[in-house]
């Protein structure tokens, strides 16, 4: 047994830098579970909450000793440790498809679960939108009315309506209980909607508010309860990609003319122009997005049944608000975009002009870009077959998670942030463990490429649709 | 069947009968009864023959008559809708052969190495030293023609002096001496105004390369700094090389189309 065993100086911050405590004195090879002890005993959780442990960025993974010795840090001085809560309920990874359903007779576009994963909606080639029975993985409602592709779908928050855009530039409003049509479709649109967006829960509860956009250049706020297009955007001298309603009141739209463009959602005025991409801006992606999609809901309290939202309009309204405000931080909302030029930049769009960092690596165009959904990681999707993870604050670029053998059309992340699923034009889907930086689960068995992948937000379903005109549904 | 014109001539002369076109408006609306009494009362092989004929016959004005009626009501196909349905983040792309860009790219950088790329004009109408180049007569009587005056529009580096005008075989005319050019991107079908960095090759002669002729056809180096490309490792990409395509002397500006 050593005479003295080498004990070091340790304080704990949280991410933004606050101080817990006072500085305390450890052995030198202590591991992260006991660091993860004390620090449960000093916040006085009820719980005990699952952390991580960084010392200046490096992750503690078998002991603070290692750590040190490998950065080269002195262990006279004390040494800041920052503590990074990470997410009490795990979801467990996919390994199995449990049914593969078909019905629809063209390929399948889009692929949404609703905000509490109770409903499940696929919009394809063949015009129609279909709804699934998902406690018996049937069909259960098939809404017509569109005349061309469905392109794009859209839950609202609060999981009442669906939301479907064609590429006749039309927008239906349906309703997922009865599977049928709320009110007129909406037109005005000149060329094909390519986004639609909801307004968040916490700025207004029922849901009344959705933006699309369109190849015609232009971004339209519509009224869903008077059936009518509220405000018209123009700005984009070509195709806007992607817009996305943010949780402080501002609309950001990213357009094919290499500007992303900040607009305030209550008169329309446009705030800013980010510049700086060199060939079209795919998609973007906002640090809430996860919390902005799930509204109300609460993943962590999702039970096996999948229920509705229960409450009135204001007690909905709170809890949302409480969920936006704890995910948001201190600072704003930051936004990613992904281009064709294979570059990122990472945003602070309600600040200022300039990107925060510009994540290079790709060799092929980004197709998708996502958060995860504690904020702190960002992965991307792109025709170079892999994706690659980076880090949702500064944006440095962590790794990447090779494995696919086509483009890599989509991803999407389980509630907890540890998993992620992706879907590739090579027919096949991955589950990538984060923390390990490997591959989880092959998932083969659709027969052509897979256009769209969603992970219900309760964390219990994947599902899938592609070029095979079939649905399938993936659990564990 | 009349031989030779008689009945013309006569017609000509003393013109029709007066109930001419009368009986024959008559004889040709009979025509279609008589034609289905022979058909009914034929018989052997004639009746044959003509049946066969006539079968044939009909068919083909069925055949018309569909066409005909097609062309009347005119519907356009809505209910159909086309097959191949792509998701959004498809749709503005053509369907190139993902697996093919990765090989594309090495062979590209093999390209250039070995200096040769596949230019939108490959083939360029090669320009000769009489077109190209003036002679200038020099001397008290104008009898020296060693000087030579450059007709088409040249680039010359920004640190460029002229060598004394004693001994200078090759002018470039200030006029038509250019520093940017209008450089179109293939794929965004923008068009920026960048300045020339130099000229690379001239497909005509390696002479009007280092003199810095440009011709339709040459390939020039553009600072693109102010697209914003970004190689893989973040290094800002500030030069690349674009093609001329049209005829600089005649135009006053030069086009060009960026080669990505």
């Amino acid at each position: 047994m050593s005479v003295d065993e080498e004990r070091v100086l340790i304080q704990l911050q949280d991410e933004s830098g606050e101080v817990l405590g006072s500085p305390f004195d450890v052995p030198l090879d202590i591991s992260p579970d006991k660091l993860q002890l004390v620090c449960n005993a000093l916040l006085q959780k009820e719980e005990p909450v699952p952390f991580l442990f960084f010392v200046k960025d490096a992750e503690v993974v078998s002991s603070l000793g290692s750590c040190v010795q490998t950065l080269g840090l002195e262990t006279e001085q004390v040494l800041p440790v920052v503590y990074q809560p990470q997410a009490v309920f795990r979801v467990r990874a996919v390994a199995r498809c449990t049914s593969s359903l078909e019905g629809h007779t063209e390929a399948v576009i889009s692929v949404a679960f609703s905000p509490t994963g109770k409903y499940l909606a696929s919009g394809s080639g063949d015009t129609t939108v279909r709804f699934w029975d998902l406690s018996t993985e049937t069909p259960h409602h098939t809404a017509r009315g569109h005349t061309h592709w469905v392109l794009s779908i859209a839950w609202s928050p609060d999981g009442k309506k669906l939301a479907s855009g064609c590429k006749n530039s039309q927008i239906f409003l349906w309703d997922p209980i009865t599977g049928s049509q709320i009110g007129k479709p909406l037109t005005g649109h000149t060329k094909w909607i390519t986004w639609l967006c909801w307004e968040p829960l916490h700025l207004n509860p029922e849901c009344r508010y959705l933006a699309s956009t369109s190849k015609d250049c232009s971004i339209r706020i519509w009224d869903t309860v008077l059936g009518r297009c509220d405000k018209i955007l123009t700005g984009h001298t070509q195709s806007v990609t992607c817009v996305k309603w943010g949780g402080d009141g501002l609309l950001y739209t990213s357009s094919q003319d290499r500007t992303i463009k900040v607009w305030r959602a209550k008169d329309g005025v446009q705030c800013r122009t980010l510049q700086g991409h060199a060939h079209w801006v795919n998609t973007l992606a906002l640090s809430t997005d996860y919390v902005l999609r799930t509204g109300a809901f609460e993943p962590a309290t999702a039970t096996i049944n999948p229920q509705d939202l229960t409450g009135s309009l204001e007690e909905i309204k709170e809890k949302a608000l409480k969920r936006y405000n704890s995910i948001r931080g201190e600072g704003h909302e930051r936004l990613v975009s992904g281009s064709d030029d294979f570059t990122m930049f990472l945003w602070n769009p309600a600040e200022e002009k300039k990107p925060v960092a510009r994540l290079t690596g790709h060799q092929a165009l980004v197709n998708e870009v996502l958060f995860s959904p504690d904020t702190r990681l960002i992965a991307s999707a792109s025709f170079d077959k892999s994706i690659k993870i980076w880090d949702g604050k500064t944006g440095k670029y962590l790794t990447s998670l090779r494995g696919h053998v086509g483009p890599v059309y989509q991803v999407a992340w389980s509630a907890d942030s540890r998993l992620l699923v992706s879907g590739s034009s090579d027919s096949t889907l991955k589950v990538w463990d984060i923390k390990k930086g490997k591959l989880n689960a092959d998932l083969p068995g659709h027969a052509d490429e897979v256009f769209a992948v969603d992970w219900s937000p309760d964390g219990q379903r994947v599902a899938s649709g592609g070029k095979d005109k079939c649905l399938r549904i993936w659990r564990k | 069947m009349p031989q030779n014109e008689h009945i013309e001539l006569h017609r000509k002369r003393h013109g029709y009968r007066l109930d001419h076109h009368e009986r024959k408006r008559k004889k040709e609306s009979r025509e279609v009864h008589e034609r289905s009494h022979k058909a009914r009362k034929m018989i052997g092989l004639k009746a044959k023959l003509y049946h066969k004929q006539r079968h044939a016959e009909k068919i083909q004005m069925k055949k018309t008559i569909k066409m005909h009626e097609q062309r009347k009501s005119k519907q356009k196909d809505d209910d159909k809708t086309p097959e191949g349905a792509v998701p959004a983040y498809l749709l503005d792309r053509e369907g190139q052969s993902r697996a093919k860009v990765l090989s594309n790219m090495i062979k590209q950088k093999r390209k250039e190495k070995a200096g040769k790329w596949e230019v939108p004009l490959p083939k360029v109408r090669a320009q000769g030293e009489t077109e190209v180049l003036k002679v200038i007569r020099t001397g008290k009587r104008q009898k020296k023609a060693w000087k030579r005056m450059v007709t088409k529009v040249c680039f010359v580096g920004d640190g460029f002096t002229r060598k004394p005008p004693k001994y200078e075989r090759f002018i470039r005319p200030m006029g038509l001496r250019f520093k940017k050019a209008h450089v179109t991107h293939p794929e965004l079908k923008a068009t920026f105004c960048l300045p020339i960095l130099g000229v690379k090759k001239n497909p005509s002669s390696s002479l009007y390369t280092t003199l810095g002729v440009i011709t339709k056809g040459t390939v020039i180096e553009v600072n693109v700094s102010e697209l914003g490309l970004v190689t893989q490792g973040g290094k800002v990409i500030w030069g690349k090389y674009a093609q001329v395509t049209n005829n600089p002397e005649n135009d006053g500006c030069i086009n060009a189309v960026l080669l990505v």
